[in-house]
């Protein structure tokens, strides 16, 4: 069972995102043959020009989705830690869509059952398709050493144009 | 296949809507875009009609590729209709994420008829569409307007193209903006829209957009993404287009203070670098494209602080140089004022530097401007002077929110030397008295003075001909470069994105066929653009605008050789090469010396039924021109 330290997942970095909506015409061609980004598994939400992010299921750990099914449709993965719908299951009760901080997971248009990321077999199709690299799969400790050093090059900008 | 086959009919004074199935004979005709809405507008209004009777019609037409992936065009859609302005066909393209809405909706266009008793908005739920109460947004911009219906519908993904109050109030440069600053531009449709009492149109779309070959479509994209990583983009993906700023100031092909010179000496305050620099936020992009080209200008202090505006080189050009305005905080006030009240900011500014031209020669008074120091260079009153056009406010407003040819008629004294529009439609910044082969397609361009009719400044700028005269062989660059034009308006690819279909029409038409399913090859897509552009000019002469007398250039341009020292002194635009120019394209055209299509060239572009338009004009002309080796 991979621990959370090891599950990648799709995230997005504003600074990055121009909102360009590419995932998820990329997404919906991958899972529904066809160019539909309300069949997207991740959305993209531009407020206004400077604030664009793409979302996509974060792999909470006990996963609020998961519990909030009355019906035990979703299970999340012990490997991988996505969220399994069984079809048959659900119902479009729509518990999860509210336990769900990130609208992440959604009703389909047509199925009308839920749907979320299922990561494309550890090849995300957004995020080889992003023309930003706005979009990463990546695990939340690669992530938090990102900001790190990020951070402490902003600091050390000085410093670091200096010769050694 | 990516067309949905539907066009929707919307009578805006009953209320009534109907389906129409779209053949496939016209689609592989007319493609889309321009090139089907100017047939739908054929075919569903009459010669002579108003541009502000119910009976113009107004359509929105999606393209092939609009929906799908495609980079560029998957978020497209055109606007058609009888321009309040010239008078003639009017088109105008914009992007964003309106178009790709509007395709999944189910639609390849939507035509809108009669004029609704109140002001409405049009609320396009795939099938459902309903006309809507808009009475409480009367009066507010068009981002105001897209921002109230998402709250009012509760739904953040409806895309709205809506219009300001300058279309409600039938200025006739009024424009339709969506998705914050995406506009339909040019020609005046935001005004037809008001006239109607059209506020806007909000779309939801839910349903699949598919593609006849899905497969080798993803790959042709992947190959577009590739390319638009590289050179063929770069421009815009770095400066923009405010690049062209000391690009053309440097040819002498900046027009400024309307076109009294052609050289700026504040072009390096206006430059795309110094833009770049100290105002640009972001970049972002339309729905579907890698390329990413928006240019998002805030002004971090001063007089104009917080003002916001997406900054292309036109209205940077038309509402600084022009005006003689160094100031960018004021130029992106300025623009983010035409936004606020949806006016063409090319027009706008074309018509504040004509103002201002008027003023500096004593043809308008302080009387007149109410006080207004209309000097060319007054950013104070550049401003003052947009807000008064996009509200029709006191009486100098009032008379240039009609265009500049119907506001130097109006002023008289001598005003017309000043008025520099083609067809009644304002210049854009390209100095065409040292750029020649631009003024010939300026000249011949159907919906007015134009740059994207033909692009034909390219050969100019990049000196791929002598751009100081006109010779034989120009009406052949202008005539590609409008068939070229018109199969990518009609395809509603992005101009910006030229440059990355190498093999140009092959790459177009291969475009096409992966997306549709029909196939074509390169010759007959250039020809649908031929067709294109003679189904525009037998328009324009069922409108009474399509002949050789409306080909024209603006006095300034004929008359008054550019005054500043360096390469372009000098320069200016004669009659004699002017005359050798338009008969050296009308005769590559196929048409007769007055540059009407002849009943065999429409036959050849498969335009049988638009013989008997052209014939009446034949009939009427042919005695005169008989034994003169007139066509």
């Amino acid at each position: 069972m991979a621990s959370i330290h090891e599950k990648k997942f799709v995230s997005g970095d504003p600074a990055k995102c121009v909102g360009c909506c590419v995932c998820e015409y990329a997404c919906s061609m991958e899972k529904e043959k066809t160019y539909n980004p309300t069949k997207s598994r991740i959305r993209a939400v531009r407020l206004n020009p400077f604030v664009n992010l793409a979302v996509a299921c974060r792999l909470c750990e006990e996963a609020p989705c998961v519990a909030a099914c009355p019906r035990d449709a979703l299970e999340q993965s012990q490997e991988k830690g996505i969220i399994i719908v069984d079809e048959e299951k659900c119902n479009g009760c729509g518990w999860c869509i509210e336990a769900c901080d990130y609208g992440a997971i959604q009703l389909h248009p047509e199925t009308r059952v839920v749907f979320t990321c299922d990561l494309c077999d550890g090849e995300p199709k957004c995020v080889e398709w992003c023309p930003e690299e706005a979009l990463d799969f990546t695990t939340k400790d690669i992530l938090s050493q990102k900001a790190r050093v990020a951070i402490v090059k902003k600091l050390f900008v000085e410093a670091l144009k200096a010769p050694t | 296949m990516s067309y949905t086959k539907r066009i929707l009919h919307v009578d805006l004074s009953t209320g009534k809507t109907e389906i129409e199935p779209l053949k496939e004979e016209m689609a592989r005709k007319y493609i889309g875009g321009i090139g089907l809405g100017m047939r739908l507008f054929l075919d569903n209004s009459k010669a002579g009609v108003d541009p502000f009777s119910p009976e113009n019609p107004i359509i929105f037409a999606t393209g092939p590729l609009s929906g799908t992936m495609a980079p560029s065009a998957g978020n497209g859609y055109a606007v058609v209709s009888k321009s309040p302005l010239t008078e003639g066909i009017a088109e105008s393209k914009s992007h964003g994420f309106f178009g790709a809405e509007l395709k999944r909706a189910g639609y390849d266009a939507v035509i809108f008829t009669g004029k609704s008793e109140k002001l409405v908005y049009a609320w396009i739920d795939d099938d459902s569409v309903q006309l809507m109460d808009a009475q409480h947004l009367k009066g507010k911009s068009p981002h105001e307007t897209e921002m109230a219906i998402r709250e009012d519908l509760g739904d953040f993904y409806t895309r709205v193209t809506a219009i300001g109050e300058a279309g409600e109030k039938l200025v006739r440069i009024g424009c339709a903006i969506n998705d914050e600053f995406r506009a339909v531009g040019r020609t005046g449709m935001g005004a037809v829209m008001g006239s109607k009492n059209l506020k806007a149109v909000a779309v939801r779309g839910t349903n699949d957009v598919n593609v006849a070959k899905p497969e080798e479509f993803t790959e042709f994209i992947r190959m577009i993404h590739e390319r638009m990583k590289g050179p063929a983009t770069r421009k815009y993906r770095t400066l923009g287009t405010p690049e062209n700023v000391l690009v053309l100031n440097a040819l002498g092909a900046l027009p400024t203070r309307n076109f009294t010179q052609a050289t700026f000496e504040g072009a390096e305050k206006v430059s795309g670098e110094y833009l770049n620099e100290r105002y640009i936020k972001k970049i972002i992009g339309c729905a579907t494209c890698g390329m990413r080209c928006d240019h998002i200008g805030v002004v971090p202090e001063g007089p104009y602080k917080g003002a916001t505006a997406r900054v292309e080189f036109e209205c940077l050009w038309a509402l600084g140089p022009n005006c003689g305005v160094d100031r960018l905080d004021a130029i992106i006030e300025a623009i983010y004022q035409c936004d606020y009240y949806g006016i063409d900011c090319i027009s706008a500014g074309g018509i504040v530097s004509f103002a201002m031209d008027c003023y500096e020669n004593g043809i308008l008074t302080e009387k007149d401007t109410e006080g207004l120091d209309l000097r060319f260079g007054n950013h104070e009153a550049l401003v003052e002077m947009v807000k008064r056009i996009g509200s029709r406010k006191g009486w100098l407003g009032d008379v240039l929110a009609d265009g500049t040819m119907r506001a130097a008629e109006k002023i008289g004294k001598g005003a017309v030397k000043y008025a520099n529009h083609i067809k009644g439609l304002e210049l854009p910044g390209y100095d065409i008295r040292g750029l020649k082969t631009a003024a010939l397609g300026f000249a011949v361009s159907f919906r007015g003075a134009c740059h994207l009719r033909a692009g034909a400044y390219d050969p100019d700028v990049k000196g791929k001909v002598d751009r100081f005269k006109i010779e034989k062989g120009r009406g052949k660059i202008v005539m590609v470069g409008e068939d070229e034009y018109n199969v990518i308006d009609s395809l509603i690819l992005c101009k910006f994105s030229r440059g990355v279909f190498y093999e140009k029409l092959q790459d177009m038409a291969r475009y096409y066929t992966l997306a549709t399913g029909i196939e074509v090859t390169p010759d007959e897509i250039m020809q649908a653009g031929e067709r294109i552009n003679n189904l525009a000019r037998v328009l324009n002469i069922r409108e009474g605008k399509g002949t050789r007398e409306y080909d024209q250039l603006p006095p300034k341009i004929m008359s008054v050789p550019i005054p500043d020292e360096g390469v372009a002194k000098g320069a200016c635009v004669n009659q004699k090469e002017f005359d050798i120019g338009l008969d050296d394209y009308y005769e590559v055209r196929g048409w007769t010396k007055e540059g009407i299509p002849t009943v065999e060239k429409l036959k050849e572009l498969g335009l049988n039924d638009l013989v008997p338009i052209v014939k009446e004009k034949l009939g009427a002309q042919t005695p005169k021109k008989k034994g003169k080796g007139g066509k």
